[in-house]
This record gives C-alpha cells, sequence and structure tokens, in this order.
C-alpha cells in the first residue's frame, strides 16, 4: 500500500470512470491489450480493486480476464504440475494434486490473507502484482518455476529468475498477460516449509522463507533450495547457502551457518518495520524453514 | 423474579443478525444528494483561490461549497468548545470548512454535493485549491521546544494548555525518600475505528424554517445545541436523531464536526436531503483520535515499598484544535494515583498544538496512560526492591474500609476525586487467583528449561465513571397500553436498549422485548448529554428507574379508582394492574391510559393526573468509580520480538451488574481495544505531519487471532451514588491492559534485563530492547 | 453517466436483470441498488470483513468485486441467510452467547462462518479464530462470536446421530 504522500492531488475513494472489457478467450484478452491504452488487467481484484477504490490506480480500460476457462485448470505436466494463471488460490489449497505433489504451496497459502480474499485471489495475480511481501513469488522462486505468456508478439517462456524487474515490476509488456506457471515437483517424501513473520495472521509478511529438500541415503542433503520474501524488491534465491548446504549432514549447527547468508539481502524499510530487522528475520527464518524442511524430509523417507 | 441482574437475551438482537439494523447510511430519503470532501494534502498551508468551475460542470454536480459559501451565521464562527478549562491558553477549534489556513492534512476544505458518491469523488478531484504550503510541526515534544514552526500561522507558541496539578507535600515526599526511581515513558495510543465510520443525513424544511440532522453521533443533544447556538435559531428548530443503530462509537463519534455542518448547510442551499458518508481513509485522517504522551515520572517510597510521593510532567499531543478541550490529558494526569494511597503528588501537563487532526478521547480516555505510568512506576519499585509485584501493590491499596476515600485531585466534572467504594486488595486477589499466579514461577522455570521465555504482569486501575450531570429518561404508557422509554443517550452497540428495558421491566412488570426504547432522538427527551465516559448505566439507569417508578404510580393510583381497590393491595404484571391474589380482577394498561386522557369535559378524580408519562433526571452527586485488575501471561520469541499473549485474566468490579453477559462483552471488547494498545496499533505521522498509516493494512487492529480468550470474574460493589448501585463498565477492560501486558512481557525477558518503556511494544522494539541489553551486559 | 452494462444475477434466490455503471463495486450496488443494507461497508480496501457476501457459496469481499463481476452468479447475503421470520440456528447461537454488540460486522461474520462451518464439520476455537481472522470486529473481541460457533457446532454434531 502506498501512503498519502502525495501533496498535488488529495486523496478520493470509489473507482474513477474506466471502460470494461470481458474477453471469453486468451487471443481475445491479448488483443484488447494491444489496442486499449492504459488497461489493467482484472484477475482475483484482491489487490487491484483496493487500488482502485483508493484511486492510487485510475486506468482508463479494465480488462477482467475472470470468465477465461482455460485459464483456470491445474494439471499435472510429465514431472510438473501446470496451473492456470486464474487459478484461485483456495482452488489451489483443495487441490488433491497441488496438496500431494506441491505441499509447499499449500504451506504457503495458509500464510496468504483469509479465505475471503483466497476465494478469489489467483495464483497468477499475486505473481504479476508482485508485491514485494507476497507468498507466491518466493513459492515459485524456490520451485524453479516456468512462468508463460501470451502476447500481441506470441508466446513466450520466462524463467521465475527473470521474472522480476524491479520493484512490481513483472517480465511483461503492456500487451502481454500471464497465462500459466509450471512448476517442477520435488520426488514424493521431499521436505518443505514455508515460515513467515506477519503481524497478524494473513498479513504480508515481513519475512518468510520457503525451503525444499531431499536426503541422500546415508542421510546427507542431496538438494536443498531456499527463497526469501519481504526483503527485497523480488523473491531472493540463497543459492550461495544451497550450493554450501549440499552432500552436507544436516543439524542445527549447519542450517545456522547457512542461514547467515541471508544477512546480506537488502530488506525494505515501511510503517511495520525497518530493513535490518526484516535482514535479521530473514536469518532467522531461513535456519527455521532449513530445520523444518528436514524434519519433513526424515518423516518422507520413514 | 428481578431484570435487573440478569442476563436477559438482548433485545437489540434480531434485527442486528438479520441485517435489519438501520445505520447511518441505510436511510435513504427520497430526491437525497451525496456529498465528497475536499481536504488539505498539506499539515499546514494557506489557504488561496479555491476554483470550483471544473467541478461544477460536471454532470449530476449540484453544489461546491467552500468557507465563503456556509451561512453568514455560523461561517466566521469556529465550532464551539463546550469543554473549557482554564488551562487552555489558546482555545482555537476549526471552522466548518477551512477559511484561510489548513492546520491539518485532511481538514475539510470544501465539500461537493452530487447525484451520487461516484460523481462527487470525480467531482472533488477537480475543485482546484491554491494553498501555499507553510511550516509544519509534527512532534509535540519538538512542537515545545523554542524556535518551532507553529501549528497556527501568527502564534507565538504551540502552547494549547498547561494544567499543574498536585496535592500533598511533594518535595517533603521526596526530600525524605529511602528510595527514588525516574521513568521517562512514552505511550501512543491510536484511534478509536469503529468498523462504521462517521456519517450525516441533513434534511431541511423551509416551511418550517426546520433542520433534522441524523447522524451516528454518540451525542445528538450536544450537537443540537451547538448547531442551534451557531445559527442562531431556536432549539426547538433543530432535531437530531442519532441514527437507531451506530456501528460502535469508542468517543471519537461524541464530537461533532465540520462535515456536519456542511451537510446541513448544502441540505438548507439546494433544497434536498444531503448525505455524507466517511470513508476509511478519511476517519484515519480527519476523525479525532488519541495520540501521543511522554511522560517524565519519579517516584518516592520508604524502605517497605510504601508510596511517599509521585511527581514529573507530561506533554500531550492535542493536535491542531481542542474541540474537547483538554479532557483527556487532564483525565490522564488525575488518574496515575490509581488504587493506591499516594500521599503527595505534582504532574505538570504541557498540551501540544502540531499539525495533526486534534486529539478527544478513545475508550479509556487517557486512563490507559495513566495506568500504564503508575504501573510501571510501582514495577519498577518492585523490581529494584526485590518484592513481587503483587505484594508490593498490597501494601499501597486503598483498603476498602478507607472508603469513601479523597484523592486530593479534582475531576473533570469540577468535584474532588473521591473513591466511592470498592474493594481494591481483594479485586487483586481474585484475579491472581484465576490467573493461578502463586505457582507462575515454577511453569515459568520450566518453559525457561525449554528456552521458552514466559512471563507475567499485573494491572490495577481505578475509573472514574457514571459522569453526570445527568442523562434524562422519558417513560410513557401509550394509549395502545405499549411502553414507551427515550433518552439522550444513544445505542452504540453496548445494549442500551436492553439495560433500560430491564429496568423499566422490573418496575412495570412488562418484559424487555416489549418494551420500546427510542435512545437518541432530541424529540424524545428535552436535553440530554450522550453516550461517553462510562457514564449511561450509572445516570440513564436511575433515571430510567425513577420515571419508571412515576408511572407505576400514576398506573396504581388512576386503577385504585377504576377498581375501587386500596393502592396498597395492587400490583403489576404483564401489562395489567391487578388487585393482589384476585388477577382476574384488573385494568389493562392500555384501559388505564385511555382513563387518564381524560374525556373532554369530564374531571379526572381527586390524585389522578393527566397521562402515564414521566421524564426524570437523575443528578449524581459526583462520578462513581470502577475498579479492576488484569494478570496477562505472556510468550516471547526472543529470535523476532513477537509476543503471543497466552492467558488473560481479569478481575472486575462495576457495581451493581444489570446483566452480567453483557457486562463481560463489556469486558471481552475491552481488553481487545488494550491489546491493540500494548501491541499494535501505532498512528504515524512524518516529520511533516503527514499521515503515514492510512488504512487497515498500515494500522493494525487485532483479528480474532490476536484477542486472547479472556477470563473474567466480577465484584460487586455497589455504589451509594445512585440507587441503583450501578458504575459503568463500557472501558474498564482496556484501561489496565496495556499495562498489564508490557508488564509481562517485562518479566518474560527478565533474564535480559531489558525495560519497557514505550507503547505499542512492536516486535522490532523488543529486538532493539534485547541488543542493548546485551551489549551493555545486563544480562 | 459511466458506462454501464445490463447484468443478470440471482440474489437471494431471486433472479434480477439490472443495468449497473460498470465502476460501481458489487456492495454499493446491493446496498443502493438493491436497497439491501444488510451487508455493511467498513474499509472498502478489502481488510475488515464487513462487506462480505457469498458469491456462489463462497464468502467474498463486495468491495473488492465489480457489480458487473457478479453477472451470471449467485449472491447471497445475509437477508438471504435469514429466514422469514426469526433466526437461523447460527443466528441464534450469536444471540445465546453475545456474539454481537453494535452489530455491523455481524452480518459479514456470519456469511464468513455460513461457508466455513459448511465446509469444516468438527473446527475446533483455533480454526474458528483462523476462519474470524478477515472479519474484524471492534466492539466484542470475538470470544462470543467464536463461543457461538463452537455451540452451534456442539448442538449440530449433537443432532446428527
Amino acid at each position: 500500500m502506498v501512503p498519502w504522500q502525495s501533496n498535488e492531488r488529495p486523496p478520493n475513494m470509489k473507482p474513477a470512470p474506466f471502460s470494461y472489457h470481458r474477453p471469453e478467450s486468451v487471443t481475445d484478452a491479448v488483443a484488447m491489450l494491444s489496442t486499449l491504452e492504459d488497461a489493467k488487467i482484472l484477475a482475483g481484484g484482491q489487490s487491484l480493486m483496493a487500488m482502485m477504490n483508493f484511486r492510487y490506480l485510475a486506468p482508463d480500460h479494465i480488462v477482467d480476464i475472470n470468465r477465461i476457462p482455460e485459464l483456470t485448470e491445474i494439471r499435472e505436466d510429465g514431472d510438473a504440475i501446470r496451473f492456470g494463471a486464474m487459478v484461485r488460490q483456495r482452488d489451489a489449497m483443495d487441490s488433491p494434486l497441488v496438496q500431494a505433489l506441491c505441499p509447499l504451496l499449500i504451506e504457503a497459502l495458509t500464510h496468504v490473507g483469509h479465505i475471503q480474499t483466497r476465494n478469489r485471489g489467483t495464483i497468477g495475480g499475486s505473481l504479476s502484482h508482485l508485491d514485494p511481501s507476497a507468498e507466491m513469488p518466493a513459492v515459485f522462486s524456490a520451485l524453479d518455476a516456468v512462468l508463460h505468456v501470451s502476447g500481441a508478439r506470441g508466446d513466450r517462456e520466462v524463467s521465475i529468475a527473470d521474472w522480476s524487474l524491479g520493484f512490481m515490476m513483472p517480465n511483461l509488456e503492456s500487451d502481454e498477460l500471464l497465462v500459466g506457471i509450471t512448476a517442477p515437483c520435488w520426488p514424493r517424501g521431499h521436505g518443505y516449509a514455508f515460515l513467515e513473520m506477519a503481524r497478524r495472521h494473513g498479513d504480508f509478511a515481513l519475512a518468510g522463507a520457503g525451503a525444499l529438500m531431499t536426503l541422500n541415503g546415508d542421510g546427507s542433503i542431496a538438494r536443498v533450495a531456499i527463497a526469501l520474501t519481504g526483503v527485497d524488491t523480488g523473491p531472493v534465491r540463497l543459492r550461495d547457502a544451497e550450493t554450501a548446504l549440499v552432500g552436507q549432514m544436516p543439524g542445527e549447527a549447519l542450517f545456522a551457518e547457512a542461514a547467515k547468508s541471508a544477512e546480506a539481502v537488502a530488506g525494505i524499510d515501511d510503517v511495520h518495520a525497518p530493513a535490518d530487522y526484516r535482514r535479521r528475520l530473514a536469518v532467522v527464518y531461513t535456519r527455521r524453514a532449513l530445520v523444518k524442511a528436514h524434519e519433513r524430509a526424515l518423516q518422507g523417507k520413514a | 423474579m428481578s431484570w435487573v441482574g440478569s442476563s436477559v437475551p438482548r433485545v437489540e438482537d434480531p434485527d442486528l443478525l438479520t441485517g435489519q439494523g438501520q445505520f447511518i447510511d441505510d436511510l435513504h430519503l427520497p430526491n437525497m444528494l451525496h456529498a465528497a470532501v475536499v481536504r488539505s494534502p498539506y499539515a499546514h498551508a494557506r489557504i488561496g483561490k479555491i476554483d470550483c468551475s471544473a467541478a461544477l460542470e460536471m454532470p449530476g454536480v449540484h453544489a461546491v461549497l467552500t468557507h465563503a459559501d456556509l451561512p453568514r451565521q455560523f461561517r466566521d464562527q469556529r465550532l464551539l468548545l463546550l469543554v473549557p478549562n482554564p488551562g487552555i491558553r489558546h482555545p482555537v477549534t476549526n471552522y466548518a470548512l477551512a477559511k484561510d489556513e489548513a492546520c491539518f492534512a485532511g481538514e475539510a476544505v470544501a465539500f461537493v454535493v452530487a447525484d451520487d458518491r461516484y460523481i462527487a469523488e470525480d467531482a472533488a478531484e477537480r475543485v482546484i485549491v491554491d494553498y501555499d504550503p507553510l511550516p509544519a510541526v509534527s512532534d509535540c515534544r519538538a512542537a515545545l521546544a523554542p524556535g518551532a514552526a507553529t501549528a497556527h500561522a501568527g502564534r507565538d507558541d504551540n502552547i494549547a494548555a498547561e494544567l499543574p496539578m498536585a496535592f500533598g507535600d511533594i518535595d517533603a515526599a521526596f526530600d525524605g525518600a529511602a528510595h527514588i526511581f525516574k521513568e521517562s515513558l512514552f505511550v501512543h495510543r491510536g484511534g478509536g475505528h469503529p468498523i462504521e465510520c462517521r456519517g450525516v443525513v441533513a434534511a431541511y424544511d423551509p416551511a418550517m424554517d426546520s433542520m433534522m440532522l441524523w447522524s451516528n453521533s454518540q451525542a445528538p443533544h450536544m450537537l443540537r445545541n451547538v448547531y442551534a447556538k451557531m445559527m442562531g435559531v431556536s432549539e426547538g428548530r433543530v432535531r437530531v436523531i442519532a441514527s437507531p443503530d451506530i456501528g460502535g462509537g469508542f468517543g471519537p463519534k461524541v464530537l461533532y464536526y465540520q462535515e456536519q455542518f456542511c451537510a446541513a448547510a448544502a441540505a438548507r442551499q439546494l433544497g434536498r436531503p444531503v448525505k455524507w458518508i466517511e470513508d476509511r481513509r478519511e476517519n484515519f485522517t480527519s476523525t479525532y483520535q488519541e495520540r501521543d504522551q511522554y511522560w517524565d515520572v519519579e517516584i518516592a517510597v520508604d524502605e517497605e515499598g510504601k508510596l511517599r510521593g509521585v511527581r514529573g510532567s507530561m506533554i500531550h499531543d492535542s493536535g491542531a484544535y481542542v474541540p474537547w478541550g483538554v479532557i483527556t490529558p487532564f483525565i490522564s494526569a488525575t488518574t496515575v494515583p490509581g488504587p493506591y494511597v499516594l500521599p503527595a503528588y505534582r504532574m505538570d501537563v504541557s498540551v501540544a498544538f502540531t499539525n495533526k487532526v486534534a486529539t478527544t478521547p478513545v475508550r479509556g480516555a487517557g486512563r490507559p496512560q495513566a495506568a500504564f505510568v503508575m504501573e510501571r512506576l510501582m514495577d519498577r519499585v518492585a523490581r529494584e526492591l526485590d518484592l513481587d509485584p503483587a505484594e508490593l501493590r498490597r501494601r499501597n491499596f486503598v483498603q476498602p474500609e478507607q472508603m469513601p476515600y479523597p484523592v486530593g485531585l479534582v475531576f473533570r466534572d469540577g468535584n474532588p476525586v473521591v473513591y466511592d467504594s470498592g474493594d481494591y486488595p481483594q479485586c487483586q486477589e481474585k484475579s491472581l487467583e484465576l490467573a493461578d499466579y502463586d505457582n507462575f514461577r515454577a511453569r515459568q522455570a520450566d518453559a525457561r528449561a525449554e528456552g521458552r521465555y514466559i512471563g507475567i504482569g499485573l494491572g490495577s486501575y481505578v475509573e472514574g465513571t457514571g459522569l453526570g450531570p445527568f442523562e434524562g429518561v422519558n417513560v410513557k404508557v401509550e394509549m395502545s397500553g405499549g411502553v414507551t422509554v427515550q433518552t439522550g443517550g444513544t445505542a452504540i452497540g453496548q445494549g442500551l436498549r436492553t439495560m433500560l428495558g430491564q429496568v423499566v421491566a422490573d418496575r412495570l412488570g412488562v418484559a424487555p422485548e416489549d418494551i420500546a426504547v427510542t435512545p437518541g432522538d432530541t424529540a424524545g427527551v428535552s436535553i440530554g448529554i450522550g453516550t461517553f465516559a462510562s457514564r449511561l448505566t450509572a445516570n440513564a439507569g436511575p433515571s430510567a428507574q425513577m420515571a419508571a417508578n412515576t408511572v407505576r404510580e400514576k398506573l396504581i393510583k388512576a386503577a385504585s379508582h377504576l377498581l375501587e381497590a386500596a393502592e396498597e393491595d395492587l400490583d403489576l404484571a404483564e401489562g395489567r394492574v391487578f388487585v393482589k391474589g384476585v388477577p382476574g380482577h384488573g385494568k389493562t394498561f392500555a384501559e388505564i391510559a385511555s382513563f387518564t386522557n381524560g374525556m373532554p369535559g369530564f374531571a379526572l378524580p381527586g390524585g389522578v393526573v393527566p397521562g402515564l408519562e414521566e421524564t426524570s433526571y437523575f443528578t449524581p452527586e459526583r462520578s462513581t468509580y470502577a475498579n479492576g485488575a488484569h494478570v496477562a501471561e505472556v510468550e516471547v520469541d526472543i529470535e523476532t520480538g513477537a509476543v503471543t499473549i497466552l492467558r488473560y485474566c481479569t478481575a472486575h468490579d462495576c457495581g451493581t451488574m444489570i446483566n452480567p453477559k453483557m457486562v463481560e462483552g463489556q469486558v471481552i471488547g475491552g481488553v481487545a481495544h488494550g491489546v491493540g494498545n500494548a501491541l499494535y496499533e501505532w498512528m504515524r505521522y512524518d516529520d511533516d505531519a503527514q499521515p503515514q498509516t492510512v488504512n487497515f493494512g498500515e494500522y493494525l487492529i487485532p483479528m480474532a487471532t490476536d484477542v486472547p480468550r479472556v477470563e473474567q470474574v466480577h465484584m460487586q460493589s455497589p455504589t451509594p451514588l445512585n440507587p441503583l448501585g450501578a458504575k459503568g463498565a463500557g472501558e474498564g477492560g482496556t484501561i489496565p491492559a496495556l499495562a498489564a501486558i508490557a508488564a509481562a512481557i517485562e518479566d518474560a525477558l527478565a533474564p535480559f534485563g531489558v525495560h519497557i518503556a514505550q507503547a505499542p511494544v512492536t516486535p522490532h522494539y523488543v529486538l532493539a530492547l534485547l541488543d542493548a541489553a546485551r551489549a551493555s551486559g545486563t544480562d | 453517466m459511466g458506462e454501464k452494462r445490463e447484468i443478470r444475477l440471482s440474489v437471494n434466490g431471486e433472479a434480477t436483470t439490472r443495468e449497473v455503471e460498470v465502476r460501481w463495486t458489487l456492495v454499493d450496488f446491493l446496498r443502493h441498488e438493491l436497497k439491501l443494507t444488510g451487508t455493511h461497508v467498513g474499509c472498502e480496501h478489502g481488510v475488515c470483513g464487513a462487506c462480505t457476501v457469498l458469491i456462489d457459496g463462497r464468502s467474498t469481499r463486495s468491495c473488492l468485486t465489480l457489480a458487473v463481476q457478479a453477472d451470471g452468479c449467485q449472491i447471497t447475503t445475509i437477508e438471504g441467510l435469514s429466514p422469514a421470520e426469526g433466526l437461523n440456528p447460527l443466528q441464534q447461537a450469536f444471540s445465546d452467547h453475545h456474539g454481537l454488540q453494535c452489530g455491523y460486522c455481524t452480518p459479514g461474520v456470519l456469511c464468513t462462518l455460513t461457508e466455513f462451518l459448511q465446509d469444516n464439520a468438527d473446527p475446533n476455537e483455533e480454526e474458528i479464530r483462523i476462519a474470524l481472522s478477515g472479519n474484524l470486529c471492534r466492539c466484542t473481541g470475538y470470544q462470543g462470536m467464536v463461543d457461538a460457533a463452537l455451540a452451534y457446532v456442539a448442538a449440530r454434531k449433537g443432532s446428527t446421530v
């Protein structure tokens, strides 16, 4: 949320006038985005509508993509799950497929807002909005997801690592929309954890960490991924820590040492907390997520 | 059976549960127009030309009022200040629309009226105001420093008021003291933030030259009186109806605001009803709130920890105006002594203007701050003298046999602060028992062994309630036989209709759900004060009892004639008066009402007065003092500073409980505000006095996952000051919560030697304290 | 006037066709066009939950939904949850357990709990509080609502033998 800082325009409420469009297919949506000036995509509305109600945003055109059936599917795609961009967060949580193959997403979603917001909010919407404190970008960063974009110049794929171009700026042209996300699955029984510090239930994370882990036969770490939210403009993958952890025997001390690399994150200053506090949280939650992911990895092997 | 004292189901509930409540925005009048407000974006600015032309050109826009368009009767009058105090140096309030100077970001500058709110907002965006920014002062301490920018142009300083108060020989108290401890404390309280924002509908009848205002005001008579006075019209030509239902008050809805006058002005000008409903953004920037207090205090005690004196100074942030005088800091300063025997006291209060919205009471009204100060001082003494905090308090409580106990100060009602009844030691004992306090240290040791940090904290308080001078109640039996009750108090969710229904039911033998209570209509009762300061039960309750008694007497007297029976042989039940033992021989209320209404020409029999109606104004001699003791148990995550409340226990004494379940609800609701105060709520401004937290994502109100289950035990020390023996119960849950929670956090972190000296206690404040303690080696 | 669209929807079981301005929020449409004033506005930015209604059975913030988006949907408001006379069992539990004070947040709370209690057969206190976390109340401290929900669940379990 952007605080009222403008000294030029006093704030007003209720959405400003706009023209409303409701495409029924991705092709229609792309055509609209290509021809309309100053258009915004309306997905779940949980972010956009609040900003429009405050007149922080007053687009000339709204393109409502809530009636495009092809965007709501969840399906297995080889060793991955393919989510349509308009999969409601609630539907992802209820999906047996996601519960079985992508438990990190499920756990993260328990921290995202409330029942009412998850009933409407979408996976793709959160990824396109790219709030620095949102959980979805960190989850899909840990999963090394690939994002599918459709636009006037055709379709393209963007790896999650290339998705955030800056503060709330996804790798999307104005005539493109996110249509799907492919998340490679980790093997059954893998360890996972999504933990965050928020002031109240469902609030944006002051800092949060998502961790995935698999173990070798001797208990050493075979593979690990850690992604943070709330500490920079976009999700932060702790690749150096991951590299250092592979092949090591797990333990509190090892995880605490690995977590120290989270100190280097930029942090965010806002009304809730200063950046250095968030940096400290990043270290704490990295360690805690690794510990928990390891616990679950052990349970998964049993 | 007695209705009073029984947890009668609330008569308000069926309508509210089915969405049939009538809140201000539910009112739809024919031809009604809708308003939006243009507000100053600058905390301090001169206002030059206002260009409304673009706004007025828009289809659907009917008017844009600026200061110049206000009725000449009140255009250049500042809103009346109803609570003067000789300590106020500059009794300034704002105009209905800012004239040539805006003094806080959010001050109303223009009032746009259109066919609907959407159009009104579009038009408001197009009103061009020529602002010339002036230096703004944000922090109340900085405001009092020499050379500070002044919140009001042309003034020499930012001193709104100076309120010294003292009793006893404070110098002797400190000179001879075995121990003296100093504390510097910062307490922030935010805003009331009822879920329903403010609102008003104004309708003017030119044929009768009468103004009708509906508003979710906690004090409709006050609004009527102020409007009538400022307009120079008879109060009989102004009717204010507090919305039948109000979505929470908590204090800020007591006051009258710019927009109510603007709506009235627009309704007069346009000849159509005008509605203005505040949005939440406006609620953050233009509704009165509590805010910052800085205290520098010292406590003097003897070897045993018995109090000798407390002295110090306090700076209170008034905001840009003093619409409710200096009530909040006054109450804070007079509440510090609390439930303790304090031989000497001196507090020098400075109230500072800043370029922010004005501060006025929010639930607790300055007492949470006072309780925090006194309880932090007591905890400091306990720690330094190595005494159990509960034992230290035991040594200092006012004892029940000392009642009535004069504290030595004068309260806001001009009367001496005299605690009328209560057993403070017993109250603390009950709270400790409920909290299993005696076994806590063992539990704490076990937790520490597991690497968990839990702590326990106490908060005791005394609260002035039942503020006079009165709240009248009219009780009437109508021709239909139905019983109606009217009062100037308003229903803000506290169950007023049920409470008054219970009191009247006991006298008239009619069930509460059959009594129609209409609060908050200035046409129902001629004069009134309003709902605030936990005053209605102690004022309107006894008024209702008096009025119902008189109506009962009238019913009996008339019935004795009709039934040819002696008055002492008659009784009332189920809407009838009948001969005791011969229930068949009686008259219905309707029959008696018809009789006392008379027939033209026929005299009423001797002793029978016309009608079955009475308006009574109980006038309490002075305020009555409720009290309580809270015990909070918390856990602190020392890696993140996060605080979880594990248990929360309260002992509460509000005298006679008219409806115990409703009292319990008030305590829990009060504690929820206290939890917000202690951990979450912080209304932030930057150095230019720009509001930084202007929505519910930035300003944090406790959720269902943040408020603990509140365990309660109740005592009833009836007050001798009203016939019901009842004291107020609306704020007691809030008052000591901050103190108890802060103490518990400090206790949890005792191994580190941290000291909690501010509220709210945020996680990163906790970490900062832990860092400082480690660095200084106090752990 | 702003751009308009016709919408066809069902509100509390009644089919309705209306022309709406595309920028109207659903809550404003319900309250001011359909005069269903039981749903309330508290913040207009999707945090307080006073505006919660059920859209196709799912609790939703109607301040964050455009009226045009309700085209083809079934909307249930507090008026639709209430019987013609008296109170439904959840409402009765709220009355029995002092689950409301000013009543402003209550319709939103009841919509949220209606969905939650349909989807969850035997929630405990913690789960109920989490479910309620999206509805802010400034009066009750939530305890009465939690007690009401627990009582409702217990009665429902008791009556399904």
